[in-house]
């Protein structure tokens, strides 16, 4: 038992508490076909960290969450800048910008001798899911516990604040999110301006992105602003009801994921764990799978039977 | 710095030479095709297709080291890659046509799920414990500081083989990103066409795995595009300008990172790439910001000399500092801000021009409308003759009726 509550809960809890921040703010991201820039937000932040890293020299330090932040800005702002200024498409601004910040942060890397010491760029891609540990929980009272919950891994900690402001962010500004997401044009002209709450959304999904970024790698980060969100879109047409069922999916992701990662391969016989983060994002890509063939009203296989059944009427 | 000179006179060695000669094909293959992949506006699709690659590489290499013991095999682990890669393509295909999804989040969910599958296997390979397996590493950031002879040419030669096909299929492909229903009506079939072009960039990506890494691959079909329609708006001066950048970006690049350690191609290439980028995006006569500000300080001069002029016919002061200065180095206006006799002459054409034009808006209001220097230069350089004619008789019959024929001369 101790085992699991020093090694596998840890990890659980981080996998889980990062797909759930970045899950539900994804709901906006795919409703407003914005769902790249968790893409491009998540390689953008490459540099920002690596800045962050020479400054303090500590991995998981506020630095780096600083760095990482202004990263994410300046590059939506570049974005911006070359779209308006270059009239350049949006896709292609976003394309150059991300490709080109990510290539700095690589070549800093190199350059500055940290790769392969602290930080390296598969690390950066992967994450270290099961660097987490909780040394000092020997009992499932501890969970209960006050002072031996204060001694969880930092990334833990920093996750289930980012948690709090994702919630708390779209608690406030529900209405108005789900008003500019869907007609901003009638946002516009309700008087609440789409263009800055569309930048403060990007701002939290930098904040989110930041924070489950140094802990479960780019990739996983990707997944999950599109993948739970996704698979809720195909299963409802309302939206508490989609960003209720993005946060279950996320966290189940979190959990089977990290589930199978760890004990799937000793089920069939051999002796190691894959990577994760990668196997929660795999989770995460087959229930968005089933939604799409599967779900009642929208998926695949429902409407064709649907079809077969009114065609033979 | 002496090595990157050496490395670029192509005197550094065989096989860097190979290296940089296969990343400069690379880059114009990729620019090429990338030029077609913007003008259709699916640049991101690129993105899928790269990430895409890792299981097929990963899987690849696994069944060759297991069935056949050659894991490192670039042949086979790019036959993989361009396998798995042609799935995604088809994945994101299929979920933007079948289900509800739009195409970002296609994309989205195909590029990471994909990678996250590439990762469980790179994983399950750690744990095989095989020789050889360092090389996987190198497809996500590109390292070419271990090419072998025999993979340079093949990029090389692929490289060429993409970008020859190319510029064979230019004219369809142009047909296709611009019209895509006259592409049809001609007698194309424009889903066989678009899968080409799709299937010509998965190439690229392939190739470009082992030099520049799946990661940053996409930068090549971005970039070098979107760098060159700052200079022209046709397509064939557009498609050789964009491989020309993408391959003197590539090669210059390939160059840095052969002249010092640690230094890693696929970024280096790319930064380079962004230089082109930002030169381009500043300083191209078409579309660039110096010549958009060049136009804008064109502009302002011209109507804030127009309104000077008017408020001098009119009597009233000039107080604007900026017209003032304007009127001044014409030699409109004197330094006292009186006008002088050459401003009060030109203020009269002036304000005869503005009436004629205000004439016109009042008796064609749909044809003004449509008319995007109105009332910027003299009506006499925009319109014709006969209908400046016309407004002169409405402006003021009398004077017409009197000196018919002189007037006539004037126009």
């Amino acid at each position: 038992m101790d085992i699991f509550l020093q090694f596998d809960l840890p990890s659980i809890l981080l996998g889980s508490l990062a797909a759930l921040a970045c899950g539900l703010l994804g709901n906006f991201l795919v409703l407003r076909k914005q769902a790249l820039m968790g893409d491009a937000i998540s390689h953008v932040v490459l540099p920002g960290i690596v800045i962050g890293f020479l400054f303090t020299h500590e991995t998981s330090s506020w630095a780096m969450m600083l760095g990482a932040g202004g990263a994410a800005i300046f590059a939506v702002l570049l974005i911006e800048l070359i779209r308006r200024i270059g009239n350049v498409e949006p896709g292609a601004a976003m394309g150059v910008v991300f490709t080109t910040m990510f290539a700095a942060g690589v070549v800093i890397l190199e350059q500055t001798g940290t790769a392969g010491v602290h930080l390296d760029v598969e690390h950066a891609l992967y994450g270290n899911l099961e660097s987490a540990i909780w040394l000092d929980a020997y009992s499932l009272s501890d969970l209960w516990n006050w002072q031996v919950l204060m001694t969880l891994p930092e990334s833990i900690k920093q996750l289930f604040v980012v948690n709090m402001l994702v919630i708390v962010f779209i608690v406030l500004f529900f209405k108005e999110l789900k008003i500019s997401s869907f007609d901003p044009l009638l946002s516009a002209s309700l008087g609440f301006s789409p263009k800055w709450l569309g930048l403060s959304l990007i701002v939290m999904v930098a904040i989110a992105a930041v924070a489950a970024f140094t802990a479960v790698g780019s990739i996983l980060v990707i997944a999950m602003f599109i993948c739970p969100a996704a698979t809720a879109r195909m299963l409802t047409d309302n939206l508490k009801v989609q960003l209720f069922i993005s946060g279950i999916a996320s966290l189940s992701a979190g959990l089977f994921g990290y589930l199978l990662a760890a004990f799937g391969p000793g089920l069939l016989g051999y002796e190691f764990s894959v990577s994760a983060a990668g196997m929660i994002a795999v989770v995460a890509g087959l229930q968005q799978v089933l939604a799409m063939l599967f779900a009642p009203q929208y998926g695949v296989v429902m409407r064709r039977r649907r079809q077969r059944a009114h065609a033979s009427v | 710095m002496e090595q990157f000179f050496a490395a670029l006179t192509l005197s550094a060695g065989y096989n860097t030479a190979l290296v940089c000669i296969g990343a400069a094909l690379l880059g114009a293959a990729s620019g090429a095709i990338g030029v077609f992949v913007l003008l259709r506006k699916r640049t991101l699709i690129s993105d899928a297709v790269s990430h895409a690659t890792l299981p097929g590489v990963a899987l690849a290499f696994i069944i060759a080291q297991v069935y056949f013991d050659s894991g490192r095999s670039l042949p086979v682990l790019l036959f993989g890659a361009a396998l798995s890669a042609g799935i995604g393509v088809l994945a994101v295909d299929w979920i933007k046509t079948h289900t509800r999804l739009t195409e970002d989040a296609a994309i989205g969910t195909v590029l990471s799920t994909f990678f996250a599958v590439g990762m469980v296997l790179l994983t399950i390979i750690q744990s095989m414990s095989i020789a050889g397996q360092a090389g996987l590493e190198g497809f996500l950031l590109g390292a070419t500081s271990g090419m072998l002879k025999s993979e340079a040419l093949t990029i090389s030669v692929a490289a060429a083989l993409v970008g020859l096909a190319v510029v064979l299929r230019m004219k369809e492909f142009s047909l296709l990103c611009f019209d895509e229903s006259f592409a049809a009506a001609c007698g194309y079939n424009v889903r066989w066409l678009d899968r080409t072009l799709l299937l010509l960039l998965l190439g690229i990506v392939v190739i470009g795995l082992k030099t520049v890494g799946l990661v940053l691959i996409i930068a090549l079909a971005i970039i070098p595009p979107v760098a060159a329609r700052f200079w022209t708006d046709r397509v064939p001066v557009l498609v050789a300008i964009a491989a020309g950048i993408g391959a003197s970006g590539s090669y210059i690049g390939a160059a840095l990172s052969a002249s010092a350690p640690n230094m890693p191609t696929g970024g280096l290439i790319v930064l380079v790439l962004f230089s082109f980028f930002v030169v381009s995006l500043l300083i191209s006569p078409v579309r660039g910001i110096l010549a958009a500000a060049l136009k804008h300080y064109r502009f302002q001069r011209i109507v804030h000399l127009r309104q000077g002029l008017l408020a001098i016919a009119h009597d009233e002061p000039v107080l604007e500092p900026l017209t003032r200065s304007i009127l001044r180095r014409g030699g409109f206006m004197g330094g006292d801000g009186q006008p002088t006799v050459k401003g009060q002459s030109e203020a009269r054409l002036i304000e005869r021009d503005q009436k004629l034009w205000n004439l016109y808006r009042e008796m064609h209001p749909e044809e003004s409308h449509a008319l995007a220097d109105w009332s910027l230069k003299p009506i006499g350089e925009v319109l014709p003759a006969d209908t400046v004619r016309v407004l002169e008789q409405e402006l003021s019959p009398h004077v017409v009726r009197g000196g018919e024929t002189s007037k006539g001369g004037a126009v």
